[in-house]
């Protein structure tokens, strides 16, 4: 191109117009520092001139402090990005670069490639539409070569280049590059990834990155660059049946009200029916608005706003499906699982899951089986810990219209969100929905609760009593019961200890078992409820999550949460059970206080301060606090 | 994710950053858009007029206001309310002005600090916000490469990297406990020359000073600083000359470094980067305050 724009302004407009219509390819490179990534991303961006001399400066002077290249310039501190990772030399989070060429416009994730982060690589390869594999030529398909392309295989990633590097250090040789083409097309077979290229390169001197080699000339294929310009994007999105997750509504006036929200999958016209799920109601699409006014149709990936011919509810969370191809309506599935946090998994613990524009509650109800994502083998597993993958059955709290995860990554992938700290806990794709949530219909009881309760004269609760062993949570139950059945309530005790005899005598106190045992009881308590009793809850029930879940199960106003607490040392002394003793002496696991923790409730309705006061008067603080619930309702 | 059939980049870019806002709008109760004056936050009104049309964005403008600024910017601000209808709040940290913190007598990064970084936490805690949506990009900077879109800041407005929500596909958790509050870069994805580039499809307006015109400036540590007003201090022995210089950022102005150049409209901006050899930061002095620079800043609260 000329200097001088105006002495060339039509083949410059030309340019320009070119590089709009480019396209956006999303891929991942996956490999460990040693395998040279960095150096190659380093060299792509250095090569397609998106380094500047300023950076460029900077490079060299982080070089010389940090650089592993002696005194040539390190092009892999180009992309290490946060300052404790550069002084520690690794990569630990995912980093995003783009560059562009003529063709089309490129968006890496670098994730990083340590065994302990498959976090990363999951979160990098979710928007991925092609993964790049570093090989290192010297060492071949290695255990993390496998991990990553599992991983790429179960986020759906299909294509995949291996790009053998380091191709220089084994004197440019066909036959390291042919054993590893083949060993590796071994392993991909087995997994579905459909699509493998493999391309023997050097990041470090170039060949075959951004320009063909000279040293390996018996390889005819395309360079790196030319395969990421020309791999094909399309994943049969728009193909697809039509699916639009609804994110916002719009109602600026009276008279209009929009459905604002991202195509996930196949085409819109006005006029077309659609089916609004999971409602399963049907209307037709009156207008659709994109972002520079009214438009015939869309396609995947638009953002646009539809009007409705017909006044039906919709929000948000809701997907507007094509009539003729509605998606699968569940609220149990099997899925897998990538796990990202520190706090194991729990079977059973209630989480907050996020699928298109959905918030549901959710539980994982059976672990099938861990991945090792190294070898493929299955193993069984209690609980997942950070980075763990598993094949497991979901639970969610509602049902929802989804596709399974290979056929549409918007309606079948999801994330947990821890409901205490709101933290992303984990990742999952749905595999199918199982046949429970279709053909469960709940039978509606002749008599409602409201009517049970009348008839005892009383209002249903469920006084929940949590502590440590020792505090008081049965003594104060059985003082506070014996009141209440003075005053002609109805009322029952589910005692802890007691259940396990019989309801929960196959769980033991592991954190996964104790949060089961909670379940089980919160459910028969919620059973109670429904019956219109006053029931007494006395098991220490250690994590808040377990609670907020039993909570969250009745209605609003019906769980009163009684904090028994009892200094630990106090619960020692009075040891009533001997307990503390045999867990002092190890002789018991996973004790309360001792070998596992205690969450002490944030807002607990009531405080019962046990270690002070006597069991008869903390007993009268209870009846107070329903007594003055229930004074301003009358005839209660 | 796949691009789709007939959508060019530009498009999908669009189409995100939408997708971004509205997430914005449906799961916070107070979001705010943060409008610098410069090219990217021209672009996100855009955008925003974009995402919520045909109701106007819902939410207000704040700019938080160093009074450095150079004049054509607070003129050009005024204009794009008045143009959008949208609700404008200006923010200045009224004890730091009182103190007279100013970027000649206090440095850069003090004056930065105190007017900018200081003056965001108390407009947000101010109005309450708990979303503010800004025009940050992974491009400008080393260490906002690894910035998420959606990232969460701490009661007192701190940014940890260690602590950072991993995101998948497009379902941002947008999820905050009380007090805690998210910032959000619907142009994470962009780089400058997009910008530019939808600023040329899209006839998007933009402060002059990016355009090159003949400017009084003088030379400062390897940067051609503008004398914009009377508040300039010049040291001794220094004199203005006129130069035919643009800005590629705009900030305070005795903090943005000019350039020489001769591009004054969109397209010949776009051939002037398209041939360049610096990156767009080279000019802004408060990147260079030592090692790391930017990734502290933000650990303290600034965008």
């Amino acid at each position: 191109m000329s200097a001088n724009p105006a002495a060339n302004r039509r083949q410059f407009r030309a340019y320009v117009n070119a590089r709009e219509d480019g396209d956006i390819l999303r891929f991942i490179t996956c490999g460990s520092v040693d395998d040279g990534k960095s150096t190659l991303i380093g060299r792509l961006l250095y090569e397609s001139r998106l380094v500047f001399q300023d950076q460029l400066a900077k490079v060299e002077a982080d070089s010389r402090l940090h650089g592993t290249q002696g005194d040539n310039l390190d092009l892999a501190l180009l992309l290490d990005g946060l300052q404790a990772e550069r002084e520690q030399g690794i990569t630990i989070d995912v980093a995003y670069r783009m560059f562009s060429t003529g063709r089309r416009k490129f968006i890496v994730a670098d994730a990083p490639g340590h065994e302990q982060y498959t976090r990363n690589m999951a979160t990098g390869a979710s928007t991925a539409d092609l993964a790049v594999v570093l090989i290192d030529a010297r060492k071949g398909v290695l255990p993390q070569t496998c991990r990553h392309t599992t991983i790429l295989s179960l986020l759906g990633v299909r294509r995949v280049i291996a790009a053998v590097n380091k191709m220089d250090l084994v004197d440019w040789s066909k036959d390291v590059f042919d054993g590893i083409v083949a060993a590796y097309g071994q392993f991909a077979q087995r997994l579905d990834v459909t699509d493998v290229a493999c391309i023997p390169v050097s990041a470090l001197t170039g060949d075959n990155v951004t320009r063909p080699s000279t040293a390996m000339d018996w390889y005819g294929g395309p360079t790196l660059l030319q395969a990421l310009e020309f791999a094909e994007v399309a994943s049969g999105r728009e193909s697809a049946s039509f699916r639009m997750p609804v994110q916002w509504v719009n109602r600026p006036s009276a008279d209009f009200r929009g459905f604002a929200g991202t195509v996930a999958s196949g085409l819109i016209r006005r006029g077309d029916p659609v089916m609004l799920c999971p409602s399963q109601k049907t209307s037709t699409v009156k207008r659709i608005l994109g972002p520079d006014g009214d438009l015939d149709g869309a396609r995947a990936g638009q953002a646009v706003t539809l009007t409705l011919a017909d006044e039906v509810d919709v929000s948000r969370g809701d997907i507007i499906a094509s009539a003729a191809e509605p998606p699968s309506l569940s609220d149990q599935f099997a899925c897998h699982i990538v796990w990202m946090h520190e706090d194991p998994l729990l079977p059973n613990r209630p989480y907050l899951l996020k699928i298109g524009t959905r918030l549901a509650g959710a539980q994982i109800t059976a672990i099938k089986h861990k991945l090792n994502v190294s070898t493929l083998e299955h193993t069984a597993g209690r609980n997942l810990a950070l980075n763990d993958i598993a094949y497991c059955n979901i639970g969610l709290d509602r049902r929802i219209a989804f596709d399974p995860y290979r056929e549409l990554r918007e309606t079948g992938g999801f994330i947990l969100i821890d409901r205490y700290t709101y933290e992303t806990v984990g990742a999952g794709m749905i595999e199918f929905g199982l046949w429970r949530g279709d053909n469960l219909t709940l039978h509606q009881l002749a008599i409602d609760k409201p009517e049970r309760a009348a008839q005892k004269n009383q209002r249903a609760c469920v006084l929940w009593l949590t502590g440590l062993s020792g505090a008081g949570k049965s003594a104060t139950a059985n003082a506070v019961e014996r009141r209440l059945h003075a005053m002609g309530r109805h009322s029952y005790t589910l005692d802890g200890d007691n259940l396990r005899h019989g309801l929960t005598r196959d769980l033991g106190f592991t954190d996964a078992d104790r949060v089961e045992n909670v379940r089980r009881i919160a459910e028969v308590a919620k059973l109670f409820v429904d019956a219109g009793m006053i029931v007494l809850v006395s098991v220490i029930s250690p994590f808040r999550d377990e609670r907020g879940m039993a909570r969250e199960m009745m209605d609003e106003g019906e769980f009163i949460e009684i904090f028994v607490d009892c200094p630990i040392e106090v619960c020692e002394q009075r040891d009533p059970k001997g307990l503390y003793r045999k867990a002092r002496a190890g002789q018991i696991k996973n004790f309360t206080g001792v070998d596992s923790a205690y969450e002490p409730p944030e807002n607990p309705e009531i405080v019962l301060k046990t270690g002070e006061r006597s069991v008869e008067e903390v007993a009268d603080q209870v009846v107070d606090y329903l007594r003055s619930r229930t004074a301003h309702e009358p005839g209660k | 994710m796949a691009s789709p059939l007939g959508l060019g980049h530009l498009d999908e870019l669009e189409a995100e950053s939408i997708y971004i806002m509205r997430e914005v709008v449906a799961a916070f109760s107070k979001p705010v858009m943060l409008y610098s004056i410069g090219k990217d936050s021209s672009v996100l009104v855009r955008l925003a007029q974009k995402a919520f049309h045909p109701a106007p964005p819902p939410f207000p403008l704040l700019h938080v206001d160093t009074t450095w600024k150079f004049p054509e910017m607070y003129e050009f601000r005024e204009r794009t309310a008045r143009a959008t209808g949208m609700e404008l709040i200006v923010h200045i940290n009224q004890e730091g002005l009182d103190q007279g913190v100013n970027p000649f007598t206090h440095g850069s990064a003090l004056h930065t600090d105190v007017m900018k970084t200081q003056a965001l936490k108390q407009a947000l805690d101010k109005y309450g916000f708990d979303a503010a949506v800004a025009g940050a990009r992974r491009d400008e900077e080393m260490s906002r490469a690894k910035e998420r879109v959606f990232s969460l800041r701490t009661r007192t407005h701190r940014w940890d990297p260690r602590n950072q929500r991993p995101e998948l596909w497009h379902l941002y958790n947008t999820h905050v406990r009380n007090g805690e509050s998210m910032r959000v870069f619907p142009l994470s994805n962009w780089t400058e020359l997009d910008v530019w580039s939808y600023i040329d499809r899209e006839k998007i307006p933009v402060v002059p000073l990016y355009f090159a015109a003949p400017r009084p400036v003088v030379h400062r540590s390897g940067t051609l600083i503008m004398v914009a007003d009377e508040r300039m201090q010049l040291a001794p022995g220094e004199e203005p000359e006129m130069k035919r210089v643009r800005f590629r950022t705009l900030g305070c102005y005795p903090l943005s470094g000019a350039i020489e150049s001769d591009a004054d409209s969109v397209p010949a901006i776009i051939h002037e980067m398209l041939t360049a050899t610096h990156s767009e930061r080279q000019g802004r002095v408060i990147d260079h305050d030592g090692e790391g620079s930017m990734e502290r800043k933000k650990q303290e609260g600034y965008f």
